[in-house]
């Protein structure tokens, strides 16, 4: 190992830097190479280019994955002129699969975030034989493909059914198979945030002289809100688009049981494609709306943390 | 990439090394093999025993059978028949948008149009002695075992209290033969074209479903729901042959569907054997035996289709290309404009 203030140069080695004549061994430190270790200048620039990469490669992947086939999208749908977009999306048939999808999938996603903070708070706060098997079962309709659950949808709530209970070709059933799809959603966006509730705040609560239903409308809910709206939110937008596991059990009626999903592939299907994209921009903008608000109405809630 | 520089070596120190970026080097490495790899990969045009097929739905049974009855022949030794199987609209949009086809069978002719007019097919493929057809059938009742309903006659279809069951023209091609067959039945038993649409007004609000495919339909029907069922009558004799519940009622009236098939222009040999093998006595008689009806008069013979009366092609409704606009257009069509009237008086409900 060399000396401090001695320099590779002093060795006179060949290869080795000369150094500069007439210098002294303490300021010809300069000419040591470390030993080990990037250069500084390409650390520097190592350092900025993953502040910079991180970000460009977020965008970059967003943008070849969601919005060049949106923009896509919206390029097809206005291919014919603003008059022939128009006529697509104020079609009859377009309007009423539009209304009747908007409307059963905000239906379904109100139902499912009660049921999916209920179902949430018994695989939390209770505890049952078979808990890790039932928490593992709601993730199935993930898994399951959508004309899988349809067929098996058709079988239990069509006219063969078991039950005796005869959906097919009803909105009703058209809403069943919606939440058996969304579920999963509005019960796991829940289950964390219950989860690291802070048992402190509901015990200070009650020892201050509040009921349980007080406990509940006023500390557990509120700090819940932004949970069960982030799950509204999802599966509001899984519902608006939803086609395998409802075409089936609706009988696809025009007007009555046709969801804006199958309308749009049977415009596809007839060479209609830019009245297909018409309609479907319509339908992307509407839930991109409700996401802002549903986004709004979190931050709005969001409860801060006190102690 | 770190830079490293030689150490100068101490006296008494091991001949310095100099270490190989070994990170690159293995990249480097796993990309060469990959390309060797994929040079290496078996190209079906140049062994040219491989038939790329993409069809409708309903024939996969039957080509796996022919397929397999191809391979014993002469001309078929060797060969094998790689299928793609789905709605007819959906295949002939994938061969336009690069699906690789050599031999294309679809369940009408809008359908083979798309892919003429893309550029990928010869238009001279229905100038051949069966005019590019390779298989017949006819639109058939499909009923609950025993016929409970009596529904034998298309007004039959249109009594209250029937209910039936037809998939969605815009996304199925056989729900747009089964209106044909309608309209056609109409026409050809004396009515006015404005007769015959009312016609097709009733039969549509008796409608309990109209799923978007062939098969979903049959599902739709198996499950339980409707009285009758419109379908192709191969179709139907293909579930009834693995034992579903329904019986098969051939209508006074219906229409002759024709389907089309052809090679495209860049087919492989084995693609035009495989053709001529399903368009020959050995190929039709297999079609016969799964139910579709043999376009050689001779093979045609040899079975005992039932036949209807009246049977009418496209041809006397104006063909494919006018009807096909006429009708079927999503936005100006007759059936668009039936559907939006039963529509606005059923959309409060």
């Amino acid at each position: 190992m060399t000396d401090v203030g001695a320099t590779v140069g002093d060795l006179g080695l060949p290869g080795a830097p000369p150094a500069p004549a007439g210098s002294r061994p303490e300021q010809r430190r300069w000419h040591r190479r470390p030993p080990t270790g990037p250069h500084p200048a390409l650390a520097a620039a190592g350092r900025m280019a993953a502040r910079i990469g991180g970000p460009a490669l977020a965008v970059t992947y967003l943008s070849l994955l969601v919005l060049l086939p949106l923009a896509a999208l919206a390029t097809n749908a206005f291919s014919g002129g603003w008059g022939a977009f128009w006529r697509a999306i104020t079609q009859p048939e377009a309007v009423a699969a539009l209304e009747l999808t908007l409307g059963i999938s905000a239906a379904v996603a109100a139902v499912n975030s009660v049921a999916g903070l209920a179902i949430a708070w018994v695989l939390v706060r209770d505890d049952f034989r078979g808990k890790t098997l039932v928490s593992a079962v709601i993730d199935l309709p993930f898994a399951l493909p959508t004309i899988v659950a349809g067929l098996t949808l058709l079988a239990l709530y069509g006219p063969n059914s078991p039950f005796h209970v005869d959906l097919a070709g009803t909105r009703l059933g058209i809403g069943v198979a919606l939440a058996f799809v969304t579920l999963p959603f509005c019960v796991r966006s829940v289950q964390p945030v219950l989860a690291e509730l802070d048992a402190e705040t509901e015990e200070a609560a009650s020892s201050l002289g509040a009921s349980r239903r007080q406990v509940m409308g006023r500390v557990i809910l509120p700090s819940l809100l932004p949970a069960v709206l982030a799950g509204a939110g999802l599966a509001f937008a899984r519902a608006v688009g939803e086609y395998g596991s409802i075409v089936l059990i609706s009988g696809n009626i025009p007007f009555k049981t046709e969801v804006a999903s199958s309308w749009i592939f049977s415009l596809s299907q007839s060479d209609a494609l830019p009245a297909a994209s018409a309609v479907s921009v319509v339908l992307v903008t509407i839930a991109l709306f409700v996401l802002i608000v549903i986004g709004w109405a979190r931050r709005r809630f969001n409860v801060p943390e006190t102690v | 990439m770190q830079k490293t520089t030689p150490h100068p070596s101490e006296p008494g120190d091991a001949p310095s090394r100099t270490r190989l970026p070994s990170r690159r080097i293995t990249a480097v490495g796993a990309l060469a093999l990959s390309a060797l790899a994929l040079t290496a990969l078996p190209a079906g045009a140049q062994t040219g025993g491989t038939v790329n097929l993409v069809a409708y739905s309903t024939p996969k049974p039957a080509y796996s059978v022919l397929a397999t009855d191809f391979a014993k022949t002469k001309a078929g030794a060797g060969v094998t028949v790689s299928p793609s199987f789905g709605p007819s609209g959906t295949q002939a949009t994938s061969v336009v948008n690069g699906l690789p086809a050599d031999l294309v069978n679809f369940s009408l002719e809008p359908d083979m149009a798309k892919v003429v007019k893309a550029g990928l097919v010869s238009s001279s493929w229905d100038k051949g002695s069966t005019k590019g057809m390779v298989t017949d059938s006819i639109v058939s009742f499909v009923v609950r075992p025993g016929n409970p309903k009596h529904i034998t006659t298309w007004a039959d279809l249109v009594k209250s209290g029937v209910q039936v069951i037809t998939p969605n023209v815009f996304s199925s091609g056989s729900a747009k033969w089964n209106i044909m067959a309608a309209y056609g039945a109409e026409i050809q038993q004396g009515k006015t074209p404005a007769q015959a649409q009312q016609y097709l007004s009733k039969l549509l609000h008796n409608a309990v479903a109209q799923p978007s495919s062939a098969s979903a339909a049959l599902q739709t029907f198996l499950s339980g729901q409707g009285d009758v069922l419109l379908d192709y009558e191969d179709d139907a004799l293909y579930a009834k042959s693995k034992g579903e519940p329904v019986d098969i009622i051939t209508p006074p009236q219906t229409i002759l569907i024709q389907n089309p098939i052809a090679v495209t222009k860049t087919a492989s040999p084995a693609a035009k054997a495989f053709l001529a093998y399903l368009l020959s006595p050995a190929g039709q008689t297999v079609w016969g035996q799964q139910g579709y009806r043999p376009v050689l008069p001779s093979v045609a013979a040899k079975f005992k289709f039932p036949q209807p009366k009246t049977l009418f092609t496209i041809d006397h409704l104006g063909g494919w290309t006018s009807v096909n606009t006429k009708f079927f257009d999503p936005q100006t069509g007759i059936v668009a404009k039936v559907e939006q009237s039963l529509g606005v008086s059923t959309a409060s409900g």
